[in-house]
């Protein structure tokens, strides 16, 4: 058995994973680690400049390529730093690896020991234990191996998420004889069986028996890669669908039975057909407040099933008439078999007409583009000017809600937004990781002011380390979303909503050695996407838009999907 | 949170540290309401028993073991069944006696409700009591009259009724 340290331990353990990159920041108590790596050839370690951005895009570069992401931060604030990054995570079931440096365990000086309050210290495995899927903190050299193993193996698992591993001073520096396992061993962690045949039976029943199917594609569908089973279903039912939010992408944007994204925000046809809908199917979805709306309401005169690999989401927000706790891949692949058995003949067309006639009458796509600098006229030249692989991320707020309306996907893992957590200054640091995990592809940060400035000092990150991304600034000189909301729900008494024209982005991005391009016209704005598709350096495109522009239409609190109101 | 009955959990986890921690948080964030936990060891030694006492509805009751069986340090979760349990909680009762009628008096008590004085002073009694809720509970109504000093409860520890056992393979 080799000789090594810690630190070496967990490179060559975080090798055997096949990690190729790290995102992070050193300190003190992550030193260790960070004098291995300078030995090390074969990962690369990618200089953040926040902590919170380093998580960022390690799930950034989670999301665009499946794989997991790693981050690395030091003990105290560097560990803390981290935490919004994981929460982010958590939330849309990210798989990441979360390392952090540690005060010592023991050592001579006792007062630098886990307990005593030294110089950096925080109690990370405290502080994240509600964001984290599980998180480790190995007492001796010897545990990394494993820990390391079964950390991956969680992360990656049954519903994914973030797993943090917690890192001792002298348990990295300490040398042992280690042995490497691949195997993981945690006996308490069961992932759900195959799916329930007589549930399987049932619900290709109901599907095949339908009159109006749907179905509801969640951010479960991309992280199961089951993709092209909803597309047959689609096929096989002639049923429309649509997606969540976070399932953006999920399902061809471009095909002629999506709906888009339903949902306080989401697109009118789909909020619409879902309350027509007689048997609904939601795959990978917690059907979450801001997807349902009011509870009541929602879906109301659908059977509705619900294939979660989560247990714990069914029936949580919506109850369901049937359940399979499965895989979404497994559960699709066996329901499309067993819905072949059962439909005899074809579908009629009286749905997918319905379906034609709702999209025509209120899909915004479908809509003509208003006349100059507005959000969805831009979106839809930037739709016709990045190739169908071009990943998009997005800030939060209006920006996000315009790129969900406005910018259709057509791929699985080429839109990438902080859903659950709703972190403003997300989408930047994840452009950053994806373009790192897929570097032939175009990245586009859609953002707003208020959301970019939140990370721009990742602009440096992303001029050292070479890895050109483009920043599309919805500049409109205000927090657009909650500018939005106090115009309408709170009678136009803005507080507290101004940026001013501060930062001037053209200025900003030539300060980091960026490319900054302000844009006037559309013609200006596809002129710059262009140069930007073929810059060697990060370019931010700064475009300004009307201050008081809404997202419409919007389902106000407490009103049903069918609800939306607005012009549009 | 809405108004249910009181229901109790059995868990068997891994005893290892941590793994409370995880489970009272847990409970924190997803706001269910603990009114008793007792953790303590089982026939093997890596596994600790959780007895949690909850008061929810159904539909919570129903979010609860799932959240509590998603732990990854969670080997096992069951709800158990009224009337298809035993279960015990101990209470000690330092109650103040101030004269020799209700000294007699709580000894009497004490006989009736086979409870054991466990320690005296001139002035206090302290009794302990084992049995469900309920009989302490109409214990301790009645030392009340005479004045409870102090008291502490465990909390309810609990197994399921018949041969039946959980046996956790490694």
């Amino acid at each position: 058995m080799p000789k090594m340290s810690g630190a070496q331990a967990l490179l060559e353990s975080l090798e055997r994973q096949n990690v190729d990159t790290i995102f992070g920041i050193l300190g003190g108590a992550i030193l260790p680690v960070y004098d291995a790596l300078y030995d090390n050839k074969k990962i690369r370690h990618i200089l953040a400049r926040h902590e919170q951005c380093a998580a960022h895009e390690a799930e950034g570069y989670a999301r665009a390529s499946g794989r997991v992401g790693v981050c690395m931060a030091t003990s105290g604030p560097g560990a803390t730093n981290l935490v919004t990054g994981i929460a982010n995570a958590y939330m849309d079931s990210s798989p990441i690896i979360a390392l952090t440096g540690q005060i010592p365990t023991c050592g001579v000086n006792s007062s630098y020991m886990i307990g005593r309050d030294a110089f950096q210290e925080a109690d990370i495995l405290g502080i994240t234990t509600a964001i984290t899927k599980y998180n480790y903190q190995p007492q001796t050299v010897l545990e990394i191996p494993q820990m390391v193993t079964n950390a991956f193996h969680i992360a990656t698992t049954g519903r994914p998420g973030p797993v943090l591993i917690d890192l001792p001073k002298n348990v990295q520096t300490n040398i042992a004889e280690v042995e490497f396992t691949d195997k993981h061993n945690i006996r308490s962690y069961r992932l759900p069986q195959p799916p329930d045949l007589t549930k399987i039976s049932q619900a290709a029943e109901l599907l095949a028996t339908a009159e109006r199917p749907m179905l509801l594609v969640g951010g479960g569908v991309i992280l199961a890669d089951a993709s092209n089973e909803i597309v047959k279903m689609s096929d096989l039912l002639m049923a429309p669908v649509a997606t969540t939010f976070m399932g953006k992408g999920a399902f061809p944007e471009s095909h002629p039975l999506s709906l888009g994204c339903i949902g306080m925000h989401g697109n009118p046809a789909a909020n619409r057909i879902i309350g027509e809908a007689d048997v609904l199917l939601a795959i990978g979805t917690r059907l979450s407040d801001r997807a349902t709306t009011n509870l009541d309401t929602f879906a109301e005169g659908a059977k509705k099933i619900q294939i979660d690999i989560d247990a714990a989401e069914i029936n949580k927000n919506v109850e369901v008439d049937l359940a399979i706790i499965s895989d979404a891949k497994v559960s699709m692949e066996m329901l499309l078999t067993a819905i072949s058995e059962k439909l005899k003949k074809g579908k009629g067309k009286a749905w997918t007409t319905r379906v034609k006639e709702v999209k025509e009458q209120l899909s915004p796509m479908l809509k003509e583009a208003p006349r100059g600098m507005t959000p969805k006229a831009l979106l839809s030249e930037l739709r016709k000017l990045l190739p169908a692989s071009g990943i998009i991320t997005t800030e939060v707020g209006q920006n996000q809600m315009w790129s969900a309306l406005y910018m259709q996907s057509l791929q699985p893992r080429t839109f990438i937004s902080s859903g659950g957590l709703g972190t403003m200054g997300f989408g930047f640091p994840a452009a950053i990781g994806a373009k790192v995990a897929r570097p032939d592809s175009i990245v586009v940060d859609i953002a707003g002011d208020g959301s970019f400035i939140m990370s721009e000092q990742e602009l440096a990150c992303s001029v050292t380390e070479d890895i050109p991304v483009i920043v599309m600034v919805l500049n409109n000189s205000v927090l657009g979303m909650v500018a939005q909301w106090q115009r309408t729900l709170y009678s136009r008494r803005y507080k507290a909503i101004n940026l001013g024209k501060s930062p001037d982005f053209v200025k900003l991005a030539e300060a980091y050695g960026a490319q900054g391009i302000r844009v006037a016209s559309i013609d200006e704005f596809k002129k710059a996407i262009k140069t930007a598709m073929t810059s060697k350096v990060t370019t931010v495109i700064d475009v300004p838009i009307g201050s008081e522009t809404d997202v419409v239409p919007f389902v106000p609190p407490g009103c049903g999907l069918p609800e939306q109101r607005g012009d549009y | 949170m809405e108004s249910g009955k009181t229901k109790i959990i059995s868990v068997l986890v891994e005893n290892k540290p941590g793994v409370l921690h995880s489970i009272a948080n847990l409970f924190r964030r997803r706001n269910f309401n603990i009114e008793s936990i007792t953790v303590g060891a089982t026939q093997q030694q890596d596994i600790a028993r959780m007895t949690i006492t909850v008061n929810a509805d159904e539909k919570t009751l129903d979010q609860v073991v799932k959240q509590v069986a998603k732990q990854i340090d969670v080997l096992k979760v069951e709800e158990l069944e009224s009337g298809n349990f035993v279960m015990r909680e101990i209470a000690l009762i330092k109650v103040e006696v101030t004269d020799s009628k209700t000294r007699s008096d709580v000894i009497n008590f004490v006989k009736v409700f086979r409870s054991r004085i466990i320690d005296i002073s001139p002035d206090s009694l302290t009794v302990e009591i084992t049995g469900g809720p309920d009989k302490i509970n109409a214990f301790l109504n009645l030392m009340k009259t005479f004045g409870v000093l102090e008291l502490a409860r465990t909390g309810i520890t609990a197994l399921a009724r018949g041969a039946k056992s959980i046996k956790i393979d490694d």
